[in-house]
């Protein structure tokens, strides 16, 4: 069991989001049960359109619309946030829960310095003059990594290179020291030199502000040098979840464990990778029982009927039925 | 910045040579003005001697420099029809055409902007839809038909307002205002409604389309991932980044306003340059032609000139040079 002896930071309970259509309802994201320790950096990983992102946006509150959340309650600190109106969401969003997007590119408006944009960020959340938060802005810029910050300050967005950027992205989320951070995919964009330098930034600093950090991605080297604990989902559930060293050295669901074999490794010399056959279900189209079981190597009898909830598999927990005989499903 | 603006200015120079060629041209074109001056049973050694007197012998080139100088010591002639210098009767209906057309841009901006953003962040509601459907009529129906309509309305009906003329105006030097009486604010309302109905429809649904693509934009999704009010995401960022777009439509719709003002002022019998042209075409006035278009291009000139110092005053990507280093 890895859930910490603390009281979680966050806390994500039965969550599911799902997406009226003319055809029916969509369900992105079904039953997703997890939690965050003060300081803790959970990785999230799985396929596209597993429904990773759409679980952090869930948890910020930007759900795109018709996207809503169905079903479930999500907890900061033990107050429910979920269930807020927007505009008392709104003070939560950046001071208590701070996002990093994808692209920096595209996430600072370029008709505004990045002084400016961060100055407001502090000036909406925090009582402090204009003064005091171009310094904050400015004592930011430093910690963050940029070069001649006072000056810096007053330049516009396009007079940044990429990962310049996404330092600035990650100035402005932590601008009201929030305690957790939702970071979406914050090094798919960027040039493969650059994401491991903007990788230990963010975890450097996340650990020196004491700020947990949700990561979103499908990077499993990122996860591996970056997380404490990784949540796996496939179609729209968690297949597995545990100590970051656990599920990739020891993977109980079988999905984890076709991920883990599909990763290349040095000094490994096969002439192809293991792959897993065939492709995640559409929405439209999720299998009856276990998601994964048209897939699955070890599929039998109950896995076509029944879906299995997360359940003790050794140090991690899996929503796999091979695992039942250890405990009945429990929720966590 | 610099090189931008001699460059513009250069094209300016440019583009006002070529309607200056234009409308010399019409002198030419559009028939003989010696046998429009003299009378018929003029001699053939009357017409060379005209000829002679006006220049007209001279080759082409010369007759094209004498009349750019004169253009540009502001002298196009004598009125064929009213018998008075150009220059003096454009100069006389300038500020009414002048004050018309700035009320409709106003009008265009200040209905117009809001529009668009209520418009664009209420998707759904009703009066959004019906602000669509009657913007729809605004693009469609021509002008004169809603002038008419209007005085109908307000000036036959209700009796409120004056149906035609500038009402009472003021002189400041050489311009004329009807802004500093009370029966020339009247006059100025139903013209300039009539014709800020296009520009105000346009620029609502310019504006609308701009913010819908903006608010989709990462950045806007990330203001608000940082918290901020939605008046500060709405207006201090989605709207300043459909201004670039904007500022360039009500430029050219200002220019535009201001050079086919011609029906609304026919309607309204408005005295300024557009009825003085539609009068002049009639009698095929040529000075009076000739010098409009040279106007109305220096005007659009002007405009375009001014709307690309706007982009620089909006965008700092084109106002600051980029810095050599910034690398990782």
């Amino acid at each position: 069991m890895s859930t910490p002896q603390s009281a979680p930071l966050l806390e994500v309970r039965h969550l599911r989001v799902e997406f009226p259509t003319r055809r029916g309802v969509l369900t992105a994201v079904d039953d997703i049960n997890l939690t965050i320790a003060p300081g803790e950096v959970l990785g999230v990983v799985g396929e596209s359109g597993a429904g990773k992102s759409l679980t952090g946006a869930a948890i910020i509150g930007l759900l795109e619309p018709p996207g809503r959340i169905a079903a479930g309650e999500i907890l900061l600190n033990g107050r429910r946030i979920d269930n807020l109106s927007y505009e008392e969401m709104r003070k939560v969003r950046g001071r208590e829960i701070g996002a990093i997007f994808q692209d920096p590119l595209t996430s600072l408006n370029p008709l505004y310095s990045i002084g400016r944009q961060i100055i407001e960020t502090i000036m909406t959340h925090l009582p402090v003059t204009e003064s005091e938060a171009r310094d904050r802005a400015i004592a930011l810029l430093n910690e963050v990594g940029i070069p001649a910050a006072e000056k810096r300050i007053d330049h516009y967005p396009h007079q940044f290179s990429g990962g310049m950027r996404q330092r600035v992205v990650i100035s402005l989320a932590l601008a009201a020291q929030p305690k957790l951070i939702i970071a979406d995919e914050p090094t798919t964009a960027l040039d493969v030199s650059i994401q491991a330098q903007i990788i230990s930034l963010l975890k450097k600093l996340c650990r020196e502000h004491g700020t947990a950090v949700m990561l979103v991605t499908h990077d499993m080297g990122v996860i591996a040098e970056t997380a404490d604990r990784v949540a796996v989902m496939y179609s729209g559930r968690i297949a597995e979840i545990g100590p970051v060293h656990d599920v990739i050295h020891n993977p109980q669901h079988p999905y984890t464990v076709g991920l883990m074999g599909s990763i290349p490794s040095i000094g490994q010399d096969v002439e192809r990778l293991p792959q897993i056959e065939g492709a995640m279900p559409r929405l439209n189209a999720i299998p009856q029982g276990c998601a994964f079981n048209p897939r699955c190597t070890k599929v039998f009898d109950r896995c076509r009927t029944e879906r299995p909830d997360l359940m003790d598999a050794g140090a991690t927990r899996a929503s796999c039925w091979l695992h039942a005989k250890n405990k009945e499903a429990v929720h966590g | 910045m610099l090189a931008f603006v001699i460059r513009r200015l250069l094209q300016s120079v440019l583009v006002m040579l070529a309607v200056a060629f234009i409308a010399f041209s019409l002198f030419n074109f559009v028939g003989d003005p010696v046998s429009l001056m003299l009378p018929p049973e003029a001699t053939q050694q009357d017409r060379e001697e005209v000829r002679k007197t006006l220049g007209l012998d001279q080759p082409f080139y010369v007759q094209f420099k004498v009349f750019i100088t004169n253009a540009l010591q502001g002298n196009f002639g004598i009125s064929l029809r009213l018998g008075r210098p150009v220059s003096a009767l454009l100069a006389e209906r300038l500020p009414a055409t002048l004050e018309l057309a700035f009320a409709a841009a106003l009008i265009g901006l200040f209905i117009g902007i809001p529009m668009g953003v209520y418009t664009a962040l209420k998707r759904e509601s009703w009066i959004s839809r019906a602000l669509l459907t009657t913007s729809l009529i605004g693009v469609s129906l021509p002008n004169f038909l809603i002038g008419i309509f209007l005085i109908l309305i307000f000036a036959v009906w209700l009796g409120w307002l004056p149906s035609f003329g500038r009402g009472d105006v003021t002189q400041i030097g050489f311009w004329t205002t009807g802004l500093l009486t009370v029966t020339g604010i009247k006059a100025l309302v139903l013209p300039s409604i009539t014709l800020s109905f296009y520009p105000v429809t346009l620029i609502m649904r310019l504006v609308r389309s701009e913010m819908l693509e903006v608010l989709r934009t990462d950045y806007i999704k990330f203001a608000r991932a940082r918290g901020l009010t939605n008046r500060s995401v709405h207006f201090g960022h989605a709207l300043k980044n459909t201004l670039v777009p904007v500022i360039t439509i009500t430029g050219l719709q200002l220019g535009g306003v201001i050079a086919f003002a011609i029906v609304t002022e026919t309607v309204f019998q408005w005295p300024g340059m557009g009825l003085l042209f539609i009068q002049a075409v009639q009698f095929a006035d040529i000075p009076v032609m000739a010098a409009y278009l040279c106007l109305i291009g220096f005007i659009f000139v002007v405009i375009n000139l001014i709307v690309d110092m706007l982009y620089f005053v909006v965008d700092p990507r084109l106002r600051v040079e980029r810095p050599g280093g910034g690398g990782h």
